[in-house]
């Protein structure tokens, strides 16, 4: 079959962040082992659409092509997931791609995550040390916790989590799983413990997780497999905790 | 009087350039962070398998000294030894430190740091995060350059390109060009140094284990200013790693530290099932050539018999130019919990899961040993002065590089997880030393005329503007593919002088078809392509410096092997021989038959050949093309000797 030897894309483009998006269709040879971002590069060596008009390069943001950076992140055939694993093999053809639908556009399948590491930020997503000199080993941790936090500390701030929460919006300012997934990893820090009650206030705010509606949709579409709706839980727990103490402590 | 602050421009967020960050603003520096992208998606995620420090938790006797003999000994000699020892004295208070940050460091049953076996040392020395390390490692310093620009010490212009130094009358760096990558305007920031700190070059040969930003442009551009470029030839191919059309993705060392074995069918083009074959049957090809160091010889090593067992022999899988990495053997407790993450990678990439069946891999490019050229004060004793403003200052005064980017601590071949160390080294240990050229400065760069800037800053819209003009015939990813073609042919493991020379002639036609390139994006919103064309005109300029050096060396050192040069070391021979050798030499003449037949002759040929060849290359910009001469490497403390991973 002559279409075995083809592959088809659709893809949403948007010139500029106030501009109209609009679709363009691209065909190219099948090649073995083609992934979403080796499509996207065939494209730039040859911009030509489907029906022969020549275009612009299609701009994405992508950096280490093995689902560490998180950069690549977009809507594949409705799904949102990271383009580099996006096996074109597995995937219906045509494949339809489109930019993240609740960050900021930049250009094409390009958006501003910015948000996310604002919200590091805010919540003081660090452990906060005494000073880079040599002071000695780091605090004893059993493996069973190690194992625990590196689960947590796998996110790589990709945005799939927020693109799939229905409570998650452009213009509101909730944080979102992977925010609270944070404040659990350094609320469970021997160090970073020393600042919970600090994370545990500022998302006890407007935009903290008192706005989940545990739609529980984050965990399923997270590809490092984080347990985020047992973060949520977690950190649900902590902050119920701290709002007694406010109420009778203090 | 109020004292001045200091003001440094860090160009790059991977690990030489957080911790550089992190470290001056802990001396109350004001920072200004550039990077193509957030600094937390920086090519440091890739890195895997983990990092070394000697910390001797397993009662081997490990010590810094050990793991300094052994880095040297795995660069074949070509680095600087007080460096590459002060890195190593210093690694266990990195690893500690790092810890202290919340680094989730595989633990022992006490909860204290597990370690792991590397290649290139008999040591377990390898501290790690499942195997995840690089990403570990950069997310804890992230955080912490986060919390500084929270309290509003670091200023991030991510989403920025590097364009070049702004230099003085007197030729001294006071600032950078920056492009923003949204608006595509182009402005200078102004600082007592600028700190370069932007990997590796990688996408020079195309496809590599590297990230799409390792393009190699802003040291390149330091080159083209007149900084000197060092060692360019010597280019480390990694042995394990999985093909793909996009790049090719690295299988961690970690996945042979962790008990896996290299091997091929011994029958060429063997069909079978590779776990229906019988042990007999199977060519373990670098536990029997190197019967002490097995499968972590060092990455060169293993890559040469890789291509050997592949080409020359023609055993490759099922006739393709693969061998088996084989796990299988291993519980899959043990692999999931010791190696995930890069499991997974395998996996998903490949639909198949090498808990099961053996991976199939192959050599690709992977890191530089050489880098802008770098400068260090020792301090006498076979460490580093840390106070000293000379420490990894290019050779343009205020403009200092760190990481994969310098050329410095791996010789002529890195080790496995060395270079997670050396890049925080760098960027802590720089710390001091610039806090004090600034304090040193005669004259800030306030006082500098704003002309300069300016002149800069209009120089650079003119040649943006001129790339984004340019309306030929050739396509730039085109031409960047023909370019990665051309060395991945002529400049990879094995080297021969004519090839060499053929490569050359290539990458001139390539730069002539540069000039006949189309712009394919004229718009004026974050568009990337006058940015292509001016990274590709600096990757054929670095192509030209890999490929000339290599072609000037003529020896065969670490990764640089060139068959016609090969000493052909005696199989019996023992290199403290050569030791031994140097030591009689000093008493008067050394009597050949004090030594096995033919090793005298063989340690002669090694003495005159390290006289000729152990020199650091340097390449500078002369004529549009790369000038190489020679420079001395500092090799007081431990004497060179032939390596030798039997």
């Amino acid at each position: 079959m002559p279409d075995d030897k083809i592959i088809r894309l659709k893809i949403k483009r948007q010139d500029q962040p106030d501009t109209k998006p609009y679709w363009q269709e691209f065909e190219l040879p099948y090649k073995p082992r083609a992934n979403v971002i080796s499509c996207l590069m065939d494209i730039q060596m040859h911009p030509v659409t489907r029906d022969g008009q020549k275009v612009t390069p299609v701009i994405w943001d992508c950096n280490c092509l093995e689902e560490v950076c998180g950069s690549c992140t977009m809507v594949i055939n409705g799904k949102v997931r990271q383009s580099c694993t996006a096996l074109v093999d597995a995937l219906p053809q045509p494949i339809v791609l489109e930019p993240l639908s609740k960050f900021p556009m930049v250009r094409d399948l390009h958006v501003d995550r910015s948000r996310m590491f604002e919200n590091l930020k805010k919540v003081k997503a660090w452990v906060h040390i005494d000073g880079t000199y040599d002071i000695g080993e780091g605090p004893v941790v059993s493996e069973k916790q190690r194992a625990k936090a590196y689960l947590l500390s796998e996110c790589m701030t990709c945005g799939c989590c927020l693109e799939a929460c229905p409570q998650f919006t452009k213009d509101n300012d909730f944080m979102g799983a992977s925010t609270f997934s944070q404040v659990r990893l350094f609320n469970m820090h021997p160090t970073g413990a020393m600042e919970s009650e600090e994370r545990l206030e500022t998302i006890m705010e407007t935009g903290g997780i008192a706005d989940c509606g545990n739609a529980q949709v984050c965990v399923e579409v997270c590809p490092k497999k984080i347990p985020l709706t047992e973060s949520i839980a977690e950190i649900g727990q902590q902050t119920t905790i701290q709002l007694l103490k406010n109420l009778f402590l203090k | 009087m109020r004292k001045r602050k200091p003001h440094y421009i860090v160009i790059g967020g991977g690990l030489a350039g957080l911790a550089a960050t992190m470290k001056l603003c802990e001396d109350k520096a004001k920072v200004t962070l550039v990077s193509y992208q957030p600094v937390k998606r920086s090519h440091s995620v890739c890195a895997q398998g983990g990092i070394n420090a000697a910390i001797d938790t397993k009662g081997e006797g490990d010590s810094p000294e050990m793991h300094f003999y052994d880095t040297v000994k795995g660069g074949d000699f070509l680095a600087n030894q007080p460096l590459v020892r002060d890195m190593c004295h210093q690694a266990p208070a990195i690893i500690h430190l790092m810890d202290r940050l919340g680094v989730a460091f595989n633990r022992t049953p006490e909860g204290h740091l597990e370690f792991r076996r590397f290649g290139g040392t008999l040591y377990s020395r390898t501290a790690f995060a499942g195997a995840t390390t690089g990403q570990q490692l950069l997310y804890a310093l992230d955080e912490q350059v986060r919390r500084y620009e929270h309290d509003g010490q670091v200023k991030k212009l991510e989403w920025h390109e590097y364009l070049s130094a702004v230099l003085d009358s007197e030729d001294i760096c006071r600032g950078a060009v920056l492009n923003d990558l949204r608006t595509g305007e182009i402005f200078t920031v102004k600082g007592d140094a600028v700190v370069l700190a932007t990997g590796g070059p990688s996408q020079v040969y195309g496809k590599t284990t590297g990230s799409t930003v390792c393009n190699g442009a802003a040291t390149t551009s330091a080159y083209l200013q007149g900084a000197k470029y060092a060692n360019g030839e010597f280019i480390q191919v990694h042995p394990t790693a999985i093909p793909g059309q996009d790049k090719l993705r690295l299988m961690s060392e970690s996945a042979r530290g962790e008990g896996g074995r290299i091997w091929v069918p011994k029958k060429a083009n063997d069909s079978r099932d590779p776990l229906t074959i019988p042990e007999e049957e199977r060519y373990y090809f670098l536990e029997e050539n190197h019967p002490r160091f097995g499968n972590l010889v060092p990455r060169d090593v293993a890559s040469r018999e890789i291509h050997d067992v592949v080409y020359n022999k023609e055993l490759g899988v099922g006739g393709q130019p693969m061998v088996y990495l084989d796990l299988t053997h291993q519980s899959a407790g043990f692999l999931e919990h010791r190696l995930g993450g890069i499991l997974d990678i395998y996996s998903k990439f490949t639909g198949e899961d090498p808990k099961k069946v053996p991976m199939k891999i192959f050599p690709a490019v992977h890191y530089s040993m050489g880098g802008i050229w770098t400068d260090y004060e020792d301090d006498g004793n076979g460490l580093i002065d840390h106070q000293s403003p000379r420490n990894q200052m290019t050779s343009i005064q205020g403009l200092y590089a760190a990481g994969e980017c310098d050329y410095q601590f791996h010789g002529a071949n890195r080790l496995g997880a060395n270079s997670l160390l050396s890049c925080i080294y760098t960027g802590l240990m720089m710390g001091p030393g610039l806090i004090s050229y600034s304090q040193n400065l005669r004259t800030h760069f306030e006082d500098v005329p704003s002309t300069v800037f300016d002149q800069a800053r209009d120089q650079w819209q003119e040649r943006m503007q001129g790339f984004k003009q340019m309306n030929g015939k050739e396509n730039p990813y085109v031409l960047h593919q023909d370019m990665g073609n051309i060395l991945l042919a002529n400049v990879l493991i094995v080297r021969e002088n004519s090839k060499l020379e053929n490569a050359l002639t290539e990458i001139n036609d390539l730069e002539t078809r540069l000039k006949d390139v189309q712009c394919l994006d004229t718009t004026h919103w974050s568009n990337p392509a006058p940015s292509m064309i001016q990274q590709l005109h600096c990757q054929i300029q670095l192509a030209k410096i890999i490929t000339r050096g290599a072609l000037t060396r003529n020896e065969f050192r670490g990764a640089h092997y060139k068959p016609e040069f090969d000493l052909n070391q005696p199989k019996d021979f023992d290199p403290h021989e050569y030791v031994e050798y140097i030591e009689k030499k000093q008493y008067g003449e050394v009597q050949e038959e004090e030594f096995p037949s033919g090793h005298a002759a063989y340690m002669k040929r090694f003495e005159k050949c390290n006289e000729r060849w152990l020199k650091t290359t340097i390449a500078e910009h002369k004529n549009n093309q790369p000038e190489i001469s020679f420079e001395e490497v500092n090799t007081s403390l431990v004497q060179p000797r032939p390596r030798k991973y039997d």
